[in-house]
């Protein structure tokens, strides 16, 4: 069974004249790492919030069409219930942190499970550990930088064990060094916790050798999905504004003047790889 | 234009900005990188008046930003925020991007010209109607630089405007810039978007730790793995393509996907 199921899915915002999602089907199987992406206003955001029920639950408007996650109907599911399941990050981190030291910040959702003391503590740990923010556990949040704050919205939601982690833009603020960890931290995460990714994101150079599979939104509509690189290929994806990596663009580039590479590098040293291959032909 | 000299600041026993000079001059267009708290924002808050220097001064326009209210600065300097949701508060957004001319005073056909203006310049007609809260994060960070372009300042400082924004977006940003420039605006741009300097920025400031590390052309400085380093940024794609090749003599200072294309067909050309 898939983890996140979606069947005739299409939602409008309470108010709004546009549809912001519409014929969204869509099955994502448990332990995969998904990239969303598309051009600005496309409904990625509006997908995220399906997962968590923020849509129907929080926001109103109108759903029609079914949406499963972990077999429960979204429809039919409290957030309350479903927010043991799926932790949500969002690009601005501010917004998801409120007490006073990260340490508690990361507490605060194992403590509203009831969970015994030891065992909180011990994901605290866990969680501090797996992102690297030991040297912060005493700090306010408030007083962190944003990529730090983003670091401490990861680990909180780390710190529930859930079965699906979707995060919104999550490097959006990040200075690139940051952004860079906190995409191997994912991929980290993903191997070591068997967790469900799903990672909407512009900055597609870093997370295209990260990800198992693409998927490009367009007005609403989901128009492609696939291996990253085959996605990344198709004229369409250029074509509605989404960033091709460079390392991609410049194998599409090198074939128009018949420079052939043996494969689609995914990073520099791929580049470098591929290179030396048509050296050695 | 701006001069920025020994500015010193503060937030309680945190220091943001350390002895920090810098001139830029009318009609320049640069961008301002650096690691996520290094002081980038605290930096530019001062181009408006928002912040009053601790300690050394900040001149704009040759008057010292603590002799002017910031209602004075901000008919002259337009400062859109990293977080649109800092600036958006009205119900539809025409109204949002009416709201500031209304404020300066200006008359209704001047308002309604420039609304529309700003609003088929940022590609928002469609959505003038709508609620800024109805629209995605991108969208709404369009509505904050509409708001801001609509009253014309002289100085346009944006913060982080690539957050958000799809590659479309970042182009049509690019050629605004452009257009800016072409204005005699100035423009300051606070971003980690190192793609988007390599390909539009003749000159980068980098801030580490509230100090200014570096200051010139950005070729320069976005191929030295140094500053780089300190920065907590990332060399783009092409540059790290190229140090990937320098074996093979492709100059390590490569920023655009052209120069690169041009260096790989030299080196297996005599395989073709």
């Amino acid at each position: 069974m898939p983890i996140i199921e979606m069947r005739n899915v299409a939602y409008r915002y309470p108010g709004s004249n546009r549809i912001a999602i519409r014929d969204i089907n869509l099955k994502i199987e448990a332990g995969e790492y998904v990239v969303i992406t598309g051009p600005s206003g496309c409904g990625k955001t509006t997908l995220c919030r399906c997962f968590n029920g923020l849509i129907p639950h929080f926001y109103g408007g109108d759903l029609e069409g079914e949406i499963y996650v972990v077999g429960l109907s979204v429809k039919d599911t409290p957030t309350s219930t479903l927010a043991q399941h799926v932790g949500m990050v969002f690009q601005d981190p501010e917004s998801q942190l409120f007490l006073l030291t990260v340490e508690r910040e990361i507490a605060f959702g194992p403590e509203n499970l009831g969970l015994p003391r030891e065992e909180i503590a011990a994901r605290v740990e866990e969680a501090l550990e797996l992102i690297g923010i030991q040297h912060l556990r005493d700090r306010s949040p408030h007083e962190l930088s944003g990529g730090e704050q983003q670091k401490v919205a990861i680990a909180a939601c780390i710190a529930m064990k859930p079965k699906i982690l979707v995060l919104d833009e999550p490097t959006a603020n990040l200075d690139p060094r940051s952004a860079w960890d906190i995409l191997h931290v994912l991929s980290d995460l993903r191997r070591k916790l068997d967790v469900t990714i799903v990672l909407v994101e512009h900055r597609l150079d870093m997370v295209v050798n990260h990800a198992d599979r693409f998927i490009v939104m367009n007005e609403g509509r989901i128009i492609l999905d696939g291996l990253p690189c085959e996605v990344l290929l198709n004229p369409m994806v250029a074509n509605i504004g989404v960033g091709v990596p460079k390392v991609i663009r410049l194998y599409d580039e090198l074939r128009k003047y018949n420079v052939n590479l043996n494969f689609v590098p995914l990073s520099s040293a791929d580049f470098k790889r591929a290179v030396l291959e048509v050296l050695s032909r | 234009m701006i001069e920025v000299r020994g500015l010193w600041y503060s937030y309680g026993e945190i220091v943001a900005l350390r002895n920090v000079s810098l001139k830029i001059e009318l009609g320049e267009v640069v961008a301002i990188m650096g690691e996520n708290g290094a002081g980038k924002t605290t930096l530019i808050k001062h181009f408006n008046g928002l912040l009053k220097p601790q300690r050394g001064y900040v001149k704009v326009f040759g008057v010292d930003t603590r002799e002017v209210t910031v209602a004075e600065l901000s008919r002259r300097v337009g400062l859109i925020f990293q977080n649109p949701d800092h600036q958006l508060f009205a119900e539809t957004v025409w109204d949002e991007i009416a709201f500031a001319l209304k404020n300066f005073g200006f008359p209704k056909d001047v308002i309604e010209r420039r609304v529309e203006w700003a609003l088929k310049l940022l590609d928002l007609y469609s959505l003038k109607d709508e609620s800024p809260f109805a629209l995605s994060g991108g969208e709404r960070k369009r509505v904050a630089i509409a708001s801001v372009l609509s009253y014309d300042p002289d100085i346009i400082i944006f913060d982080e405007p690539t957050v958000g924004q799809d590659y479309a977006q970042k182009e049509r940003l690019a050629q605004l810039i452009k257009l800016l420039q072409s204005q005699g605006k100035t423009v300051v741009v606070v971003t980690h978007d190192i793609e988007f300097v390599a390909e539009n920025f003749p000159r980068v400031v980098v801030l580490s730790r509230g100090e200014v590390i570096a200051d010139g052309a950005t070729r320069k400085i976005l191929t030295d793995n140094e500053i780089l380093e300190k920065a907590r940024l990332l060399p783009p794609q092409v540059t790290q393509i190229a140090w990937e090749l320098s074996d093979f003599g492709v100059p390590r200072d490569l920023l655009w996907l052209p120069e690169i294309r041009d260096a790989i067909l030299k080196i297996v050309g005599g395989r073709l």
